[in-house]
């Protein structure tokens, strides 16, 4: 295909062209071995070491074999290089001297001599050897050597290898084989020195040539031939790669001296390139040279688009040799952005579209060339390395057919028509290459350029092709940005609905990955489209989104918010819009901050509504809907309202900018929720570990599609939204949203109780509604019915008993309407009454009325509304429950039995606590409310029985628990039963300080006349009051209590008698202990009841047991330490027991303890009681622990097996103390001398 | 020198992005987001090769008729822009890099600021400085 062109004036070979070699002599000889020798030349490769330390290369030599003529040779100065011979070979297969001697070497030397007049020492003379030569000339034969030797020594000046000899060269022979091996290789060699030394040379020449490029005078395209010489040399010998670097170095050679002409510094033959763009036909490389733009360098008549061309032909033909056609395409891209570059750099004037066509033909033409030396699998799989070609053509041509009016509605004018006839002028004719192909780029752009229709279709399909190839390589930006270049053609074309696809799916990903001024400008687009295919719901929905967009002026921004306004003024259908794109929620507030309200109540919400609008725009309405839950909890009583705080007074919701980028990931994922976890051991509760817990994991770890940011509030089309009809509303009319925020205040329905939701929102203006479908953080509020609530609690902390005490009363009124007339009914009790006094008033009102009836306290309240509070006081007493008195049963007004309050001890205060029942009849309820109050008893009292053989004393202790100090006055005792008895006050004063804390012990001795009665039955009385209080103020308090066997039966008198001789005891000797028992009174007359059951005749005795114990150790008890005794019941009655006991230590010892009890023979009759007296004396707190010990052990065993006893009905004998003072002691406390014993020869020290 | 730099996001959105002249401000958007298909590209093919990975300048992303595009991305895959007019054929591309090293410096010491929210727009007056220093004096 290549070198078509033969009829061009200076043929050049390339590839044809092989090196020139020439061959002088025997002509015929040379041709019989002609084609041998073609033949085998290029069979082995050699070795070519090259100059300037370039990396040698293996070769396979061939040459082009002519007759050698004078002219072949270079004239001095002639520096072609293509037209070089390289060799010279001298044939002649001689062997006859004479021959030699007369005919060749004449020959030979006129051709040494016009070699060495041309200076080309690169020859050889080949001898060639036959056996038919020798048989010749048999007389004058020599041998061959002989005729070698003679050229050698005339000619070969000791290079005798420039003499070869070529042995039976038509034979089959090993021989002739060698020789043609050793002839080859020779011409090799000396083939590859002449290149090394002529292109050696050459390339000084050019070099010392390129370093006068500064000198005036100097051309490139001088230069150009030159170095292209070389080339075409490299090319020739197939080494492209070489070839190449020179058209590379020509390449940057001169565009180094475009970008210095740039920067000021003119080069004179620089002025050619500078001319103005004649013609544009585009690049051409279906020629391996392009002759005609080769010959317009030479003649320095070429273009600047013209050298580019040729260089990138030329480096287009060598890569396609190297089978790089990539570089190719990478190449042209760089090379037509260059030009454009360049001529701008240059200012070469160039008519307006010129340029456009020459790239437009330039790409196509490349991409027709890398067609054609590739297969389609190639191609569609090097995309691309293409794409950017058919990309670039694309543009071109659609920035061509604006030009010439062809991408208008009305087609090209009269103007554009001479415009484009001005720009085919330029393409020139169509090269005869291309002639006949129907697809060629010439023919394609005048087709496009000749109508509308042809140029549509040719866009269309270039724009295509580019998209689909970015498509395929995945770089789908890029195609989209052919296709919003697209859109623009189908928008001028007044094609809106096609455009709008195309912007759209542009817009979407500019959307998705947060570039703002894009999405503005690509909005701004969609929306002249949505506009003129009518789709105003569409249009009006993108317009609301530039009228917010901050990317556009203001005045385009109010242009399109008056596009909504012009609508929405309009009468017709409704139209639903996003609220998103008109203004966003972000803040509401509730009035009050609890969100909850009782039925009938104010609440407010408080909407901040951020409008971006650019101007104020007023709304008919703004309404948010609401969602209604009745609420069946949530109606009785205050508590459960309480609980719903958890409503948030403020909900901020999340701040998206509408339309500039999405913000940080962080903020548009939902918040972190964290919880605290305490594991804790199950066996002792300790702490395992603890820390926090994210309860929204699910929702936090979710993968994040970094194509798709979550939020993408300012979405392509954003769905169509409704308002729920038919709901509740929260409504607010004429509300003029300013551009920024906006408060809108509602005032809530509250009449139902239950849960509110609101669910949208909607904002009103004309036909035009804009809808928020969901409000998310969901926001509720609650409106709770409650019952009237009647509270009591005291003034002050804690309520002192006996004492007046302020209560406050507290009424919440509820939901129940206090009307005039109304009256809370107390139910008077005997223990709290209400005192009359002045001080039960309204707090801060007037006083109330308060009628009190024998049964009934009756407080008329006044008439007060709904859901407020009442609150009064009232004085009331609590009466201090003053002993043993047994409570009687009553009944109360409404019937319910009154409970006796009974004290009863608090385990916070060391004070008795009383609780105090109110019944009050409400008149909202049929049903008494029952309120109570803790009273507190200030003082604990206590007394005892105290004896001194037959006195008697009582003694009273009050203990003042309370925190407040008392004055205590006019204690008494008195007495109810026994007129002749007589309690002598041994107290000295009648008032007493009882501070807080403190005890005061009041002593009365008892004085009787004939018998002491065995049961008193006493009232201590006292008044008492806070301290410093008026005497008005003491208020009395009573103490009654009862004391029984009062009168002292018994004396136990007892003595210690050292042993016999001694006149002390001694320890660790015996002595005697006497005790002697005597009977003090005639038995009583209830003493007598009860000891006649066991004996009904003979002389009234009972039975006691003593008992000798030492607790102290302090004795031994020698023998039997207890012992009965029978006791006659008369008075004076003695009896003695004599005892041995034995003291351990030394010094003053105190008495044993010596115990006198009752014993109570076995008798069925009296089991019962005595069991139960028995367990009561168990119970009682002894004065002498030890004592009773082993009677409590007794009683204790007794008592455990009495459950068979009883079964079995046999009663155990048991013993029973006597009461305090039924029996008096005369040697208690009392002491004994005793004394060591004489003995002692150790002496024990007890300390402690 | 340069005529727009930018800063993208790992998620493909500007971060900053700034150019000269500032009428032309659109088609640098443009521009620079379509950039972002080389960038992809490149980062996908330094994947493979692991000993490339080192080295985060992507090179030239792609020349048009009036601009060359380079491209660079840090390791967090943040990725940086930056334009230049194809008239302007002194700089290499070592000047290239060290723009780039630059203005990673600089971004790094943005992300050091306590008072910076990863993922935001750069506001940083440091941050224009440098960039500014960049950028081609005309206005």
């Amino acid at each position: 295909t290549h070198m078509e062109s033969q009829e061009e004036k200076p043929i050049i070979y390339t590839m044809e062209n092989k090196p020139i070699v020439t061959c002088a002599g025997d002509q015929s000889l040379f041709t019989s071995l002609y084609t041998s020798l073609a033949q085998q030349l290029p069979r082995e490769p050699m070795e070519w070491r090259r100059t300037y330390g370039r990396a040698p290369k293996m070769i396979h030599l061939e040459a082009n074999f002519v007759q050698y003529k004078e002219e072949l040779l270079p004239k001095e100065g002639n520096k072609a290089l293509l037209t070089f011979p390289f060799l010279h070979i001298y044939w002649t297969d001689c062997c006859d001297t004479e021959a030699y001697k007369t005919t060749v070497k004449e020959d030979m030397m006129r051709w040494q001599n016009s070699l060495r007049a041309h200076s080309s020492a690169d020859w050889v003379i080949i001898v060639v050897e036959t056996t038919d030569t020798k048989k010749k000339n048999k007389t004058n034969i020599l041998p061959r050597s002989s005729i070698v030797d003679k050229i050698r020594s005339d000619f070969c000046n000791k290079q005798n290898d420039r003499c070869v000899v070529l042995s039976e060269p038509l034979k089959d022979s090993s021989r002739s084989q060698e020789s043609w091996n050793s002839l080859l290789l020779k011409l090799r060699t000396l083939l590859l020195m002449s290149f090394t030394k002529n292109l050696g040379r050459f390339e000084d020449d050019m070099r010392t040539l390129r370093e006068k490029r500064t000198q005036p005078g100097w051309s490139f395209c001088e230069y150009f031939m030159v170095q292209e010489e070389l080339a075409f040399v490299f090319e020739m010998l197939q080494q492209f790669e070489d070839a190449l670097v020179q058209y590379d170095e020509l390449d940057a050679l001169f565009t180094q001296y475009v970008l210095n002409f740039g920067a000021g510094d003119t080069a004179n033959w620089l002025g050619s390139f500078c001319a103005p763009v004649r013609s544009w036909s585009g690049l051409l490389l279906r020629r391996p040279i392009d002759m005609e733009k080769r010959d317009g360098i030479q003649r320095g008549e070429a273009s600047l688009l013209d050298l580019r061309s040729y260089l990138f032909s030329r480096q287009c033909t060598l890569l396609i040799f190297l089978q790089r056609p990539w570089e190719v395409t990478q190449r042209a891209l760089e090379l037509l952005h260059n030009c454009v570059q360049e001529l701008r750099l240059l200012e070469v004037p160039v008519l307006e579209g010129a340029l456009d066509c020459w790239v437009f033909l330039s790409c196509l033409e490349v991409l027709h060339r890398i067609e054609g030396c590739c297969d389609q699998a190639q191609l569609a799989s090097n995309c691309s390395h293409t794409v950017g070609l058919w990309a670039y053509a694309t543009d071109k041509l659609k920035s061509l057919g604006e030009l010439c009016g062809l991408v208008s509605k009305q087609g090209p004018t009269s103007e554009d028509l001479n415009r484009t006839v001005d720009l085919l002028a330029g393409l020139g004719d169509e090269k005869p290459e291309t002639v006949h192909s129907l697809q060629s780029p010439y023919k394609k752009l005048k087709e496009a350029l000749s109508s509308v229709e042809a140029f549509e279709r040719h866009y269309l399909e270039l724009s295509h092709a580019a998209m689909e190839m970015y498509r395929a390589i995945g770089r789908l930006r890029s195609a989209r940005l052919v296709g919003k270049s697209l859109a623009e053609f189908y928008m001028r074309k007044g094609d809106p609905e096609r455009a709008e696809t195309l912007l759209q799916e542009a817009l979407k990903s500019y959307v998705s990955e947060g570039w703002s001024l894009p999405v503005t400008h690509t909005r701004k687009q969609i929306a002249e489209c949505q506009k003129l295919l009518g789709r105003t719901e569409d249009y009006l929905q993108t317009s609301a989104l530039l009228a917010g967009d901050s990317n556009l002026t203001t005045e385009e921004r109010k242009h399109f918010c008056q596009e909504i306004l012009t609508f929405a003024a309009k009468s017709g259908g409704k139209l639903t819009l996003s609220m998103g794109v008109f203004a966003q929620l972000t803040r509401l507030q509730f009035h009050p901050a609890t969100a909850s309200v009782h039925s009938g109540a104010i609440l407010k919400v408080e909407l901040t509504l951020r409008c971006f609008m650019p101007v104020s725009v007023r709304m008919q309405q703004v309404a948010a809907s609401i969602h209604f839950d009745v609420d069946h909890g949530g109606t009785h009583g205050r508590s459960k309202a309480n609980q719903r705080q958890k409503n948030p007074a403020t909900v901020e919701f999340n701040q998206v900018d509408s339309a500039g980028p999405p913000s940080s990931s962080s903020s548009a994922g939902p918040l972190l929720e964290l919880d605290e976890i305490h594991d804790r051991s199950p066996t002792d509760n300790s702490l395992n570990s603890t820390g926090v817990v994210c309860k929204n994991t699910h929702l936090l770890l979710r993968r994040h599609n970094s194509n798709s940011p979550p939020n993408t509030p300012n979405c392509v089309s954003p769905p169509t939204v409704a308002m729920k009809e038919g709901t509740q509303m929260l409504k607010v009319q004429d509300v003029t949203l300013e551009p920024g925020n906006n408060s809108v205040t509602f005032t809530a329905p509250s009449g139902q109780p239950g849960t509110y939701t609101l669910r949208q929102l909607c904002a009103t203006v004309g036909q035009v509604q804009f809808v928020l479908p969901h409000i998310y953080p969901s926001v509720q509020y609650e409106v709770y019915s409650q019952e009237p609530q009647l509270t009591v609690e005291p003034l002050s902390e804690p309520l002192l008993a006996g004492l007046p005490q302020m209560v406050k009363f507290t009424l919440l009124t509820g939901h129940y309407t206090v009307k005039k007339g109304d009256a809370l009914q107390l139910s008077n009790t005997d223990t709290m009454p209400i005192l009359p006094s002045t001080s039960c008033a309204l707090v801060g009102e007037s006083v109330l009325s308060i009628q009190s009836s024998e049964k009934v306290t009756s407080i008329s309240l006044p008439a007060t509304p709904p859901y407020h509070t009442l609150e009064f006081q009232l004085e009331v007493l609590c009466i201090i429950p003053s002993g043993s008195e047994r409570p009687t049963n009553e009944r109360l007004t409404n019937g319910e039995v009154r409970h006796r309050p009974r004290s009863y001890s608090h385990p916070d205060t060391p004070m008795a606590a009383i609780d105090q029942r109110m019944s009050i009849d409400c008149p909202w309820s049929i049903y008494s409310t029952l309120l109570a109050l803790t009273f507190y008893i200030p003082f604990k009292t206590k007394h005892s029985l105290l004896s001194a053989g037959n006195r008697k004393y009582i003694q009273v202790c009050v203990h003042n628990v309370s925190d407040v100090n008392f004055t205590l006055a006019d204690m008494k005792l008195t007495e109810k039963q026994h007129v002749s008895l007589e309690l002598q006050s041994l107290n000295t004063k009648t008032q007493q300080l009882l501070s807080s804390k403190h005890i005061v012990f009041c002593l009365w001795e008892v004085r009787w006349k004939d018998d002491l009665p065995s049961c008193l039955q006493c009232v201590f009385s006292a008044n008492f009051s806070p301290l410093n209080q008026d005497v008005s103020s003491y208020k009395p308090f009573h103490y009654h209590f009862q004391l029984e066997r009062v009168t002292t039966l018994y004396s136990v008198k007892a003595e210690i008698l050292p042993p016999a001789g001694e006149q002390h005891c001694r320890s660790g000797l015996l002595c005697g202990l006497e005790v002697c028992i005597t009977r003090l009174t005639e038995p009583a007359e209830g003493e007598l009841a009860e000891e006649s059951k066991t004996d009904t005749d003979g002389p009234k005795t009972t039975k006691l047991m003593y008992e000798v114990a030492d607790s102290s150790s302090n004795w031994a008890v020698c023998g039997k330490s207890s012992g009965m005794v029978l006791m006659p019941m008369t008075a004076n009655a003695t009896h003695k027991v004599q005892i041995e006991v034995m003291p351990l230590f030394a010094g003053h010892l105190p008495f044993p303890k010596i115990k006198v009890l009752k014993y109570l023979p076995h008798n069925a009759f009296t089991y019962f009681c005595v069991e139960n007296d028995s367990l009561s004396l168990l119970d009682k707190p002894l004065d002498d622990q030890a004592d009773t010990a082993s009677i409590r052990s007794r009683g204790s065993i007794h008592s455990v097996g009495s459950v068979d006893q009883q079964q079995k009905g046999v009663a155990m004998p048991r013993l029973e103390p006597f009461s305090p003072g039924q029996v008096f002691n005369h040697t208690h406390a009392r002491q004994v001398l005793v004394l060591p014993s004489t003995d002692d020869h150790i002496m024990e020290v007890n300390a402690t | 020198m340069a005529v727009c730099i930018a800063v993208i996001a790992k998620e493909n959105y500007p971060l900053y992005i700034r150019n000269v002249p500032t009428q032309n401000e659109l088609k640098f958007h443009y521009t620079v987001h379509t950039s972002l298909d080389v960038v992809e590209e490149k980062i996908s093919a330094v994947g493979k090769s692991l000993a490339d990975q080192r080295e985060l300048y992507l090179g030239l992303l792609y020349p048009t008729e009036d601009y060359k595009v380079y491209g660079y991305v840090t390791n967090s895959k943040v990725k940086f822009v930056i334009v230049v007019d194809s008239s302007n054929t002194s700089l290499r591309d070592n000047e290239i890099r060290s723009m780039f090293r630059k203005l990673h410096n600089s971004f790094t010491d943005v992300m050091c600021n306590p008072f910076h929210n990863p993922g935001d727009q750069i506001q940083s007056k440091a941050f224009d400085g440098i960039v500014s220093g960049m950028m081609m004096q005309t206005g």
